[in-house]
């Protein structure tokens, strides 16, 4: 054990609770245990599946998903959205694929393989028995989605094509051109609205969720703003259901949609969901580099461009502005085919953004000069951009089988940056894409109150601390479409609970609290834009809780946002009023609650006194400078519990126990 | 650069709407059309103005939620040198000193909501009357049971990449929807799985279509010629041929 990984005797940021543990995955042989769970889940009968009510929030492939699956079982649902239709939501950017152990290649795939990949790819921080489920259900997502007529690539045989993905040396991604999330979304959406035509689920869109009800510990409702009028409204039923999307907006520039935020999370975390890992966040290696100050948001380009391309750097940092075609062969360092000579390019997301930073912090960055502030405070210049070069691949493959595989992303990159990718190599650099931690959950995806379930990104449970490229949409497919559904009618079957109404003090606590925020934040009429906070806090959680975390700067980050905080809710401007379309009122509700989140993940990223996938805290690492684990003390989920405003968090350990996985030193040499 | 904006602002659904100017200066030619728009909201929160109102959401051009008519054409497409969503058309599509008018999608079936946002729930609701395949959660086959050629697989794709965001409709004289329903029929029709439903599909979501307001198909084209994902025009065609086909047919819920 080194000197930085001993907790502190005593801490101002935490009080450590009772360790947790989930409870619902059976006992028995790890291949067992979701059949077993199946068998044990009290049911629903079918006739009375109508007088339950289930409350949905979110629409994407977990939301979509479940809605559409409750809706055929006989449930009645209801699902929310903030966009204006639920095919709008964010899970219809993922472009890469979809992973499933269907071993169609014959090579060597299977589902413990899927499984043992995940666990290993998330650096031993996931849960075991809901990654093996995971990886159990991943076939039938695929059956699913065929017979549903999301069109996959196919071969001149009419099978399915398949192609690998970072991390894995297997074909078992699944894929639609560069569009796969928009596919799996679109079909998820068809079956959802075949259940609207069919009146068992009612859609309601432009809403968001303001506050979750819960009444004598169950969650029973929630309530809502239409957000084209302005109304409060209250929802009851008998389960709550948040698929509700990741937080990596918290960071301001991300490859999230703009609209995805933290609020249903939050909100529910507040009433007692404890949040899971909060600072396992997920920084993508293939995104088009920051351009300049207004930039709004980040784009990906899927991974799979790594199969094909080729990632450099030139050796010598006076080659950066030099048109990279005029660099020869001998004077660029292809970096991770140097370090990782077994897995090359297709390195897991972590280390290749981290080496990409490494790259650039060494002065051998490619692109525009870019001012920064360094965790030590000091303004420095630096070139954000790595090579990524197809000028091989074309040359191998011809430029038709290129643009047939990569044509969407080619086309997109030429959009954004006016340059041709077919004739330069492309500039790209690490950005915010994913968040492993979520709210926490049991096996049954059922959160620390009873009731309330969360689905999909949402929730914290089967990537460890890093997701594999293609996992995304599997998780949130299976979650909604295999796990929930089969494990909700346990909690339901004690069901209808006793009705209430606006006049339940539960309801009206949660009514009031979203209206007097709302009053809050319009009766402050500062001077700075919603936005500007936004900005300041992404730039705060990008320089001390992104790729590289310390001691010290996570430090100054918690004062840093403390102090945003501050000065928030005393001088955000907030212009318009409630009952009204009104555009700043909704991002202001979602930054002030970014900034309380912000503040939980530094203290969790503070108190993770090791280095572990995406989370990299420079005071623990090997030798050569890979992520060092320590499982003696940090081979557990930290799982938060909110005390109130200003008071310290709880944190609850979910120990991990490896029974079907030994644990080791991940290796991608 | 500096540029002149003459935007359409209208309160809500029931008031008077009508064109306003503003002048912004400080416009990089990297920024994106919305990032202008959000630059201006800046400028007009800072001198207690109420922002200007679009929609927006992933600013990557799939999920279809943005949608300005910019210069008269639907995602200022005729600005761009490709085919476009509003958030990837760039500001080094303008000039210094250009004059650029912004307004709503203006279409029967797409009342304005406020500003530039529209409400199309119609599309969900022609989704609704049969835009799937009825297949409930556990009951698909082996995956590889139904093998499809891919030449058909392709053009299923091609036409299930519409993202819905409506340039379509705005583009059309008639404010028809015939672009975005005739995708899905050709993405459903060109797949083994969606034959059982191909009739009933037809019936079904032309008449939801004309039943939620939206004018009646010419063939006019500018659908095709706006739409940022390519949709071919020939998906009408594709359509009409089921719908004359499935008049002959006693399935569907339109008969």
């Amino acid at each position: 054990m080194t000197a930085t990984t001993r907790p502190p005797a005593s801490n101002p940021y935490y009080t450590l609770g009772a360790e947790i543990h989930d409870t619902k995955a059976p006992a028995g042989p790890i291949e067992k245990k979701w059949s077993t769970r199946k068998f044990e889940a009290k049911l629903v009968n079918p006739a009375n599946r109508r007088k339950l009510t289930v409350l949905i929030v979110g629409t994407g492939l977990a939301g979509a998903a479940a809605g559409a699956t409750l809706g055929e079982a006989g449930y009645n649902v209801h699902n929310f959205c903030y966009q204006d239709s639920p095919r709008r939501a964010h899970s219809i950017a993922a472009q890469g694929g979809i992973n499933a152990a269907k071993n169609y290649r014959n090579d060597n795939d299977s589902v413990y393989r899927l499984f043992y990949d995940t666990v290993k790819g998330g650096d031993y921080r996931a849960r075991e028995t809901n990654v093996y489920r995971l990886a159990e259900v991943s076939a039938s997502i695929i059956d699913q989605c065929v017979a549903q007529g999301v069109p996959f690539a196919r071969e001149y045989g009419g099978l399915l094509d398949t192609r690998s993905f970072g991390g894995v040396q297997v074909q078992r991604t699944f894929y639609a051109r560069g569009q796969t999330g928009q596919q799996l979304l679109i079909g998820a959406y068809q079956a959802l609205e075949r259940q609207v035509d069919a009146g068992t689920v009612t859609m309601h869109s432009r809403h968001e969720m303001l506050e979750v009800i819960v009444h004598e510990g169950r969650a029973r409702g929630i309530v809502t703003r239409d957000l084209v009028s302005g109304e409060i409204e209250t929802w009851y039923g008998d389960a709550v259901v948040l698929a509700s999307g990741g937080y990596g907006n918290v960071f301001f520039l991300s490859t999230n949609a703009m609209g995805s935020n933290v609020t249903a999370s939050w909100r529910a975390h507040r009433k007692g969901a404890y949040f899971g890992n909060p600072c396992y966040t997920q920084i993508h290696p293939t995104c088009i580099p920051v351009h300049g100050e207004m930039q709004s948001k980040l784009t990906l380009m899927s991974e799979s461009l790594r199969n094909d391309g080729r990632i450099w750097v030139p050796k010598n940092p006076d080659d950066a502005e030099k048109d990279p075609r005029d660099i020869p062969e001998e004077d660029r360092d292809y970096y991770l085919e140097r370090i990782y000579p077994s897995f090359g390019n297709l390195v897991p997301r972590d280390i290749a953004s981290r080496q990409a930073k490494y790259m650039c912090d060494d002065g051998r960055g490619v692109g525009p000069l870019v001012t920064e502030v360094t965790q030590e405070g000091e303004t420095q210049q630096r070139r954000r951009g790595v090579y990524l070069d197809f000028t091989e691949a074309i040359a191998r493959l011809g430029r038709k089988a290129v643009e047939d595989k990569y044509g969407n992303l080619f086309d997109m990159y030429a959009q954004i940056t006016g340059e041709d990718p077919y004739a330069t190599p492309m500039r790209i650099y690490p950005a915010v894409h994913y968040v492993m931690g979520g709210l926490w959950v049991d096996y049954d995806l059922q959160s620390s109150i009873k009731g309330l379930y969360v689905c999909g990104e949402a929730n914290f449970s089967d990537h460890g601390a890093n997701r594999l490229g293609a996992s995304a949409l599997m998780q949130g497919l299976s979650d909604g479409y295999f796990v929930l559904p089969n494990t909700i009618n346990d909690y339901l079957a004690a069901g209808p609970f006793e009705k209430i109404d606006d006049m339940t003090q539960a309801s009206q606590e949660a009514l009031e609290s979203a209206v007097s925020r709302i009053e809050k934040l319009l009766a402050v009429k500062g001077t700075r834009s919603v936005d500007s906070f936004h900005r300041e806090l992404g730039a705060i959680m990008w320089e001390y809780c992104g790729m590289e975390r310390t001691e010290e700067g996570l430090k100054i980050a918690i004062d840093k946002i403390r102090a945003l905080r501050e000065e928030y809710w005393k001088n955000v401007k907030v212009t318009g009023v409630n009952e009204d379309f009104n555009q700043a009122l909704e991002r202001a509700g979602r930054v002030a609650d970014f900034i309380d989140l912000g503040e939980l993940m530094c203290i969790d990223a503070l108190h993770r006194r090791e280095s572990c996938g995406g989370h990299f805290r420079r005071e623990s690492q090997t030798e050569d400078g890979e992520a060092l684990r320590h499982d003696d003390q940090y081979a557990y989920v930290a799982a938060w519990e909110f005390t109130g405003d200003g008071s310290k968090p709880v944190l609850h350990k979910e120990p991990l126990k490896y029974e079907a996985i030994e644990l080791k030193q991940r290796s991608y040499k | 650069m500096k540029i002149t904006l003459k935007i359409w602002r209208q309160a809500n659904k029931n008031a008077e709407g009508s064109m306003h100017s503003y002048q912004l200066d400080n416009v990089s030619e990297e920024m994106s059309f919305l990032e202008m728009l959000d630059l201006l909201n800046e400028n007009l929160t800072a001198g207690d103005e109420e922002p200007v109102a679009f929609d927006y959401d992933c600013r990557e051009g799939i999920c279809g939620m943005c949608g300005i008519v910019i210069n008269g054409s639907a995602h200022g497409r005729y600005e761009s040198p490709v085919p476009t969503t509003t958030c990837q058309l760039h500001m080094r599509n303008f000039h210094d000193g250009d004059v650029i008018e912004v307004e709503p999608w203006r279409a029967g079936a797409f009342p304005v909501i406020k500003d530039l946002v529209v409400d199309r729930s119609a599309f969900d609701r022609i989704i609704q009357a049969g835009g799937y395949i009825s297949v409930n959660t556990g009951s698909a086959p082996e995956a590889h049971s139904t093998p499809a050629p891919k030449r058909l697989a392709d053009r299923a794709f091609d036409a299930a990449t519409c993202i819905g965001c409506g340039a379509c409709v705005a583009a059309c004289p008639n404010g028809a929807g015939m672009l975005f329903t005739s995708a899905k029929i050709t993405h459903l029709d060109n797949l083994p799985q969606g034959q059982p439903e191909r009739m009933l599909r037809v019936k079904a979501m032309v008449a939801a279509h004309d039943d939620n307001g939206f004018g009646g198909c010419q063939n006019i084209g500018e659908c095709a010629s706006v739409c940022p994902k390519e949709i071919p025009l020939e998906s009408i065609a594709q359509l009409n041929r089921d719908l004359i086909a499935s008049l002959f047919r006693g399935d569907g819920r339109a008969q």
